[in-house]
């Protein structure tokens, strides 16, 4: 009997994966082939789906993109038995874009059918949260502090420590709330963990409970996300049902459990007080700090929330120790973080190293330079929020640190790429009118300044009292980056900042001239 | 002064912090020591620093959005917002650097980018914090031009009938919306939209008016800007002048600001000092206050022979010498007796203590009553029995400490919102609560809040229920046993606990008569006993009925056996229904008791009083207001002066209260329109408003708060001076020069209030809990505190005795009546004002299964009839009232809720059953014969008054209907019948027929108007 790996990620199936697996179901039956079909989540080779992957004693060999007309092709020439053919690419591990990376918390995405108990378990599943389950809470909390792991959201908060300050609350009710609003342009590696690998974040949230003395759970998932979240409900039903949730795991006595909640569709739902206003139905306003969180969270209990990646990142921290994960990375920059390239990429996809790699390694080495063929010219990384990085910049190390450095941020791990036809000035406005759209209205200087940065830079794009334009958007900038209530607003500013800084020809500008205020209006991080 | 205070209160920006520890920091070079938990902005303020600021205002929570406050902090990064931040210890705190000033220049010009700049055009001119903030950050221009997005075309919704919403002005603050939310607790307002788009709606983008916004006016408070504004000053402009005095509405005593521009009131705000409403206000009391210069004031007295004869308008002097004369005359024929007085939980203390020693020391009898008569007479009776004192035992703020709450037969979001607010924000914090009440009042369920029980009791079983919970207490071994060793009887007590152990005192066994699940009650019980601070707040509920005085003292008894008495968050709290109940009672009104409470009988406080009026007082307790009508009809009592209550309306009977006064021979009604009784008076005094009177009211939480003339009595007197006008032409002499001096005299003869005076509650911020005397000098905001008034407390035996008026075959349903919140009492004030527009007519809440059985559909005309009478409403089919029981209110005369309550009272202190009355309903088509005849009546009598001789026949005479907004029902004057059938009484004189003939030519031209009607039937046939 054959296993076909046909994945199930939302991606794959966008490129019509399913129909590719229907396929080879129907052909398999026409040809009486013993073929047992098995959906798993995807590798992140993007440009290669519908990634069909057969399994042979070689190992899993890699055929792609396939369409569902090329599955007769496929069976002719025998891929059953993993035969050559114009889409082979030979065994997956082995594909360069693949082996080069240093896959910890996406160790499983694609390997296994993400539903399956058995699969997870025989990859290394559960072990963190067995040992959790034989520590005393603050042991566990001091393993994530060990381990160097920050908030992978963006915000890069040292998670051991929030977890530190909510262990210390004397309540009696906390919760843990994942952050699964995954709304930055160009990112996807939230959805890819849920839907490749959800044991994986439901593990790390009940190990978090065990940290912190939380007894339930809630995972906020972007309503944009149907797959994952059917993926996340399935996956919940059999944990309980095995005992790896409920009042009592594994007889430990010790209990917790969880739920899905489908996100109330804005950018703004996925700031992290926001967040907690929509969970308690409540319109997803921005809250003040303090209180933080951590004290007066979700229905004002101490609250860990992080995000899908910080919390899945923590099984394996369990289960290998604290060294394993903390001897990746640099500086103050430790483990993996999944890089999710997108844009005029030619190799668009999921990278998972240790920081300290280059953008340029990325873009190129992983990314195969544009899709387009033409130079590339600017990258924004970080998601909506983060800088429009320079060639003369590819060459900082990818570290939260280094970036602070160049007023630009890693963020969530997304960067979007752009070819050198690429209007920067245009892209600008854009970075304004995105925050306008998704401001929650709460704070002055992101409910109007968002508006009139467009009007200012439209005014500055038509050459109207260009100079007197540039001045007030500066000024502006300044006014959200130092007076925003959150992010939003407050790094609104960065990547058009970065734009005016960088690419001042496309607002019609003398160099010099433009990057005269620079330095005056560097962001204070 | 308090008079004077500064037009803008001082606004902290954020609520004080409760915390006792104290930290040090350090703001702008200033060391402040400020209570942990502070915000930064408050500890500025504290320190006399005033940060700018447009989100934040101290009656609200932090929010932090208009980032105007930001500040630096040494050691912090970035800017924080004063506001949000909490001080640390040590904290250095800098409010005012160039980068600061920079960053909210540049937002206040985000700010200005999209708003009318239309300051001197604008409502708010003058009293603009955005107007102010643009000032104090030095804007200067707005580099962003004014052609970008911008929400200036938007919308003004005028649909509320007191204030505008102008969403062009609007800068999403959001303190209107939080007001709602946590201020007044109705959630009514929303932001729609995100970002620019946000708007601030009402409802689901409803109208002000259409959605659930109950016009407290706490949104319009708190508006920075003329988005949210009160219509009046839109019209008039800023006041110039304001003056702190005390709401005439309930018995909540909220403190007002009133805005004056010279005579005239611009606005009523709620007083953030008023310890009573905390800065927070009502419909009622916030905007409802334009009846009180309504065209329908009657400012000139008036006199008639007979209620059949058009009035006659005279001086004071004839007016005073007429009613004297009468009161003589009467005397003289029928004895010192047969006359008597009404004070009013209406009027000042100062007044209602005056009607009083005009009855005892001028009229010479104890035949004086007061409208508490029916209602919390049973209150003050309980009250003093089990505990010692007659009145409520906490402060409105003790509240905030309570744990578990019992409202009983109350609906306070309806008739005493202000305090329901402060409720409703304990209950979102956590506290439980149990409801007992017949009907769904809108506590049971409301937004974030649900009743733990709601007990459905039958009307006129509550002291079973009681008891049963008592019996629940006892039997589970709940009792606070070392409250009762130390702080009670213990014979009393022992007694008690044998009675309320009983079987036949079980929830299982009372279940069936009570009408509630046995199980309910139980829980109920344990959850009251166990729950930490218990208190227990009731209403009408309780006291209307014939075991009035049994419940309230079933309620003490709880409150003593679960040591709930004595301290902050517990209690036994009546809710007065008008604004002086308790007030009225503490003055002596009652036939048997002097001020302070203490029996006419009682020779040593009986010959202070005597040498002190200087005159000889009868010892014995004189008629009570029913005893009034009853010997009024049996043919001994003839002569009534009556001040500021409306008995036909109000007391139960009509028929019988009117055939009652149509037997006398002068009643002198003193009132600020002519009301129901003023149609069956020979004398009229023209009262004043509290809007211009001095004097003090007495709030259910024994707070006497100040009232502040703010405009002379337009009438030319004050009530008071009346009085004593009345009294000297009687020969016994009055002579105050002010009500100081009244209440002066009160403190000397009443030891609960040995200490007050104007100057001493001005000295303590306003107002002051009585007893205020040498013990307590700055008065008492706890009653009982280490032992009762009486000394121990005594529990009573609370045996249930049915009420006589049961649910028959022939009158199945149970009528039982209560308040709604736009409108008050009888309806006098509220109906002369837009309020109407909420609530224009009575209407009959009927449960769907008893409206099916009798083919009833909304809105259809149902005759209620009862084995007093009958009248006609409109039904509501609802589900708030269970089956088998009926509810309605009283506001308006036609609706004749009170010919269909009967008789029966209250077993001790004869305060009327209103909540108990068997009734029948069923579907008619047109009005009651009652109703038929009220109108026929009514009609002629405000014919009578159009065609009242006029004082000054310059003016004419103003149409009778017309002039009030709320009289829908007001029959056009009839032509040619008032003219020709008005009689020139002997001594008007010529000029008097002068007058008349202008007010017969002025009938006419209303009549052309109007449709023609019959010539009224004769009042006495009418009535019979």
């Amino acid at each position: 009997m054959a296993r076909i790996f046909v994945p199930k990620d939302t991606t794959a199936i966008a490129v019509g994966a399913d129909a590719v697996a229907q396929a080879i179901a129907n052909e398999a039956q026409a040809r009486g082939a013993d073929v047992q079909l098995v959906r798993n989540g995807s590798r992140g080779l993007l440009w290669l789906e519908t990634l069909v992957e057969v399994e042979t004693p070689a190992g899993r060999i890699a055929y792609g993109p396939v369409e569902a007309a090329d599955v007769p092709g496929l069976f002719d020439a025998g891929w059953l038995s993993g035969a050559s053919h114009a889409l082979c690419h030979g065994p997956t591990e082995d594909i360069p874009y693949l082996k080069n990376q240093e896959r910890l918390t996406f160790a499983r995405v694609g390997v296994i059918d993400p539903l399956s108990l058995d699969d997870y378990a025989m990859h290394g599943g559960f072990q963190g949260l067995r040992k959790a389950l034989s520590m005393e809470p603050s042991a566990i909390v001091d393993e994530v502090v060990e381990s160097g792991l920050r908030g992978r959201g963006g915000a890069a908060f040292p998670t051991g420590i929030k977890w530190k300050t909510v262990l210390s609350t004397g309540d009696v009710q906390k919760y843990i709330v994942c952050n699964a609003d995954e709304g930055d342009s160009g990112t996807f590696s939230d959805r890819m963990l849920m839907e490749g690998d959800p044991y994986a974040l439901i593990e790390g949230m009940a190990i978090a409970g065990l940290a912190v003395g939380a007894n339930y759970g809630y995972i906020y998932v972007r309503s944009e996300y149907p797959f994952a979240i059917a993926a996340l409900e399935a996956a919940i039903g059999l944990a309980r049902r095995a005992g790896w949730l409920g009042a009592d795991i594994q007889g430990s006595g010790r209990g917790f459990d969880l739920e899905v909640r489908r996100a109330a569709g804005a950018y703004i739902c996925g700031e992290e007080t926001s967040l907690l206003e929509s969970l308690e139905g409540k319109r997803a306003l921005v809250r003040a700090k303090p209180p933080l969180p951590a004290i007066q969270g979700l229905f004002g209990r101490p609250t860990v929330i992080n995000n899908v990646i910080s919390l899945a990142s923590v099984p394996i921290i369990l289960s290998k120790g604290a060294a394993y994960y903390r001897d990746y990375g640099m500086g103050r920059s430790r483990g993996t973080l999944p890089f999710q390239l997108a844009g005029n990429l030619k190799h668009g996809g999921l990278v998972e190293k240790a920081f300290g790699l280059s953008l340029r390694e990325l873009l190129y080495d992983f990314g195969g330079g544009s899709a387009s063929g033409r130079p590339l010219r600017a990258v924004q990384v970080g998601g909506p929020l983060g800088a429009y990085l320079p060639e003369s910049q590819w060459d900082v190390p990818l570290d939260y640190e280094a970036y602070i450095g160049i007023s630009a941020m890693l963020g969530h791990g997304g960067l979007v790429a752009f070819d050198d036809t690429v209007d920067m000035a245009k892209m600008a406005s854009y970075a304004m009118e995105f925050c306008a759209i998704e401001s929650c209205g709460k704070c002055t200087p992101c409910r109007i300044g968002a508006v009139r940065g467009v009007e200012v830079i439209e005014k500055i794009r038509r050459n109207q009292a260009r100079e007197q334009q540039v001045d007030l958007l500066r000024d502006l900038c300044d006014t959200m980056l130092s007076g925003s209530l959150c992010a939003l607003g407050g790094m609104t500013p960065y990547p058009v900042l970065s734009a005016l800084d960088h690419f001042p020809e496309d607002f019609g500008l003398e160099s010099a001239n433009a990057g005269q205020n620079a330095a005056a209006n560097a962001p204070i991080a | 002064m308090l008079e004077t205070i500064i037009k803008r209160e001082r606004d902290f920006g954020t609520p004080p912090s409760d915390s006792t520890e104290l930290v040090r920091v350090t703001i702008d070079g200033t060391e402040i020591d400020v209570p942990a938990g502070s915000s930064v902005m408050r500890a500025a303020a504290e320190a006399g620093i005033n940060i700018p600021k447009l989100c934040a205002t101290d009656s609200l929570d932090a929010f932090g959005s208009c980032r105007l406050c930001l500040v630096q902090i040494e050691g912090r990064r970035g800017y924080p917002a004063s506001c949000t931040t909490p001080v640390e210890a040590g904290m250095v705190v800098w409010t005012e650097t160039p980068k600061l000033h920079e960053l909210r220049r540049n937002v206040m010009e985000l700010y200005i980018s999209d708003h009318p700049l239309d300051c001197l055009t604008c409502p708010a001119n003058g009293d603009c914090e955005l107007q102010d903030m643009a000032g104090v950050v030095g804007l200067r221009n707005v580099r962003y031009g004014f052609d970008g997005a911008n929400h200036l075309a938007d919308q003004t919704d005028d649909s509320n009938p007191y204030f505008s919403y102008d969403p062009s002005k609007c800068i999403v603050c959001s303190r209107c919306v939080r007001a709602c939310d946590e201020v007044q607790g109705t959630f009514a307002l929303t932001i729609t939209g995100r970002g620019f788009d946000s708007r601030i709606t009402a409802g689901q983008n409803d109208s002000f008016l259409e959605s659930d916004c109950v016009s407290c006016g706490a949104c319009v408070q708190a508006c920075p800007t003329s988005t949210l504004m009160e219509k009046t000053v839109i019209e008039q402009g800023q006041a110039e002048h304001s003056v702190i005095t005390t709401c005439a509405y309930c018995g909540v005593g909220c403190a007002f600001k009133a805005e004056m521009k010279g005579q005239q009131v611009v606005r009523m705000v709620p007083w953030k000092d008023g310890k009573a409403n905390r800065g927070h206000s009502c419909v009622k009391g916030r905007f409802a206050w334009g009846y009180a210069t309504h065209e329908d004031r009657i400012l000139k007295p008036m006199i008639r022979g007979d209620i059949s004869e058009p009035w006659r308008e005279v001086s004071w002097e004839e007016a005073i010498a007429y009613a004297a004369s009468e009161i003589k005359r009467i005397q003289a024929k029928y004895g010192r007796d047969s006359v008597g007085g009404i004070t009013s939980s209406r009027c000042t203390n100062e007044e209602t203590y005056l009607v009083q020693k005009l009855v005892r020391a001028a009229f010479g009898t104890n035949n004086v009553d007061t409208c508490a008569r029916v209602c919390h007479s049973p209150t003050g009776y309980g009250l003093k029995t089990t505990l010692g004192e007659s009145a409520g035992t906490q402060t409105f703020d003790s509240v905030m400490h309570t744990d578990v709450v019992i409202v009983m037969g109350a609906n306070p979001s309806a008739a005493h919102p202000v305090f329901a607010s402060r409720l409703k924000r304990r209950l979102r914090q956590g506290a439980k609560l149990i409801v007992i009440d017949p009907r769904q009042i809108e506590l049971v369920e409301s937004p974030h809040i649900k009743a733990d029980y709601h007990l459905p009791v039958r009307p006129g079983t509550n002291t079973a229920l009681l008891t049963a919970m008592a019996h629940v207490i006892a039997i589970e071994g709940l009792i606070d046993e070392a409250f009762v060793a130390e702080r009670c009887e213990t014979a009393a007590f022992e007694q008690w606990r044998d009675f309320v152990s009983r079987p036949e005192n079980s929830p299982e066994a009372t279940e069936s008569e009570t009408g509630v699940p046995a199980e309910q009650v139980r829980g109920a019980a344990r959850l009251f006993a166990t729950q930490g601070n218990g208190s227990i707040y009731y209403g009408l509920g309780v006291t209307e009925h014939s075991q009035g005085s049994t419940t309230v003292m079933a309620i003490a008894n709880l409150a003593m056996a679960t040591g709930n008495l004595g301290r902050e968050g517990v209690g036994v709290n009546p809710l007065r229904g008008q604004n002086n109940v308790q007030g009225s009672c503490d003055m002596g009104s009652f036939p048997h008791e002097l001020p302070g409470y203490r029996h006419i009988s009682d020779d040593t406080v009986r010959t202070q009083f005597e040498q002190a009026w200087g005159v000889e007082l009868q010892p014995e307790p004189g008629l009570r207001i029913p005893n009034m009508f009853d010997a009024a009809l049996s043919g001994s009592f003839k002569g009534l002066y009556c001040q500021g209550e409306d008995i036909v309306q109000s007391d139960p009977n009509t028929q019988h209260v009117a055939k009652a006064l149509m037997s006398m021979e002068c009643i002198i009604v003193q009132d600020i329109f002519l009301n129901e009784t003023a149609k069956y008076a020979h004398v009229f005094l023209p009262g004043s408003s509290f809007l211009e009177k001095d004097g003090t009211f007495t709030n259910a939480e024994r707070r006497i708060s100040r009232v502040r003339q703010v405009m002379a009595p337009l009438a030319g007197k004050a009530d008071w001076q009346a009085t004593c006008d009345l009294s000297n032409a009687l020969g016994y002499p009055m002579h105050y020069r002010h009500p100081s001096e009244i209440m002066d005299e009160i403190a000397r003869l009443t030891p609960t209030f040995a200490g007050v005076s104007f100057k001493k509650i001005d000295e303590l911020g306003g107002s002051v809990q009585w007893p205020c005397n040498e013990r307590a000098p700055d008065g008492t905001p706890i009653m009982h505190v280490d032992e009762f008034v009486r000394g121990k407390g005594r529990f009573m035996i609370t045996q249930y005795v049915p009420s006589d008026e049961r649910s028959t075959r022939k009158y199945p349903l149970l009528l039982t009546t209560g308040r709604i919140l736009s409108q008050y009492n009888v309806g006098a004030q509220t109906r002369r004002t837009p309020n109407l527009l909420w609530h224009d007519e009575d209407l009959l809440e009927i449960h769907p299964q008893d409206a099916e059985d009798r083919g009833i559909r909304q809105g259809d005309m149902v005759a209620l009839q009862s084995r007093s009478g009958e009248t006609v409403l409109r039904a509501d089919v609802t589900e708030r009232v269970q089956p088998g029981v009926v509810y309605t209110t009283f506001h308006f005369p036609e609706s004749g809720a009170n010919v269909v309550t009967t008789d029966a009272t209250d077993w001790a202190t004869d305060c009327p059953e209103y909540k108990v009355t068997a009734v029948q309903a069923r579907r008619v088509t047109e009005p009651s014969p009652w109703q038929a005849k009220w109108s026929r009546f009514s009609d002629m009598q405000l014919s009578l008054l159009a065609a009242r001789e006029r004082g000054d026949a310059g003016l004419a005479a103003k149409p009778a209907g017309q002039a009030d907004p709320g009289s829908r029902k007001a029959a056009p004057v009839p032509v040619g019948a008032s003219s020709q059938s008005v009689p020139v009484p002997a001594e008007a004189g010529a000029a008097g027929i002068a007058a008349v003939a202008a007010t017969a030519s002025a009938a006419t031209d209303v009549g052309r108007e109007g449709s023609p009607a019959e010539c009224p039937a004769p009042v006495l046939n009418a009535q019979d």
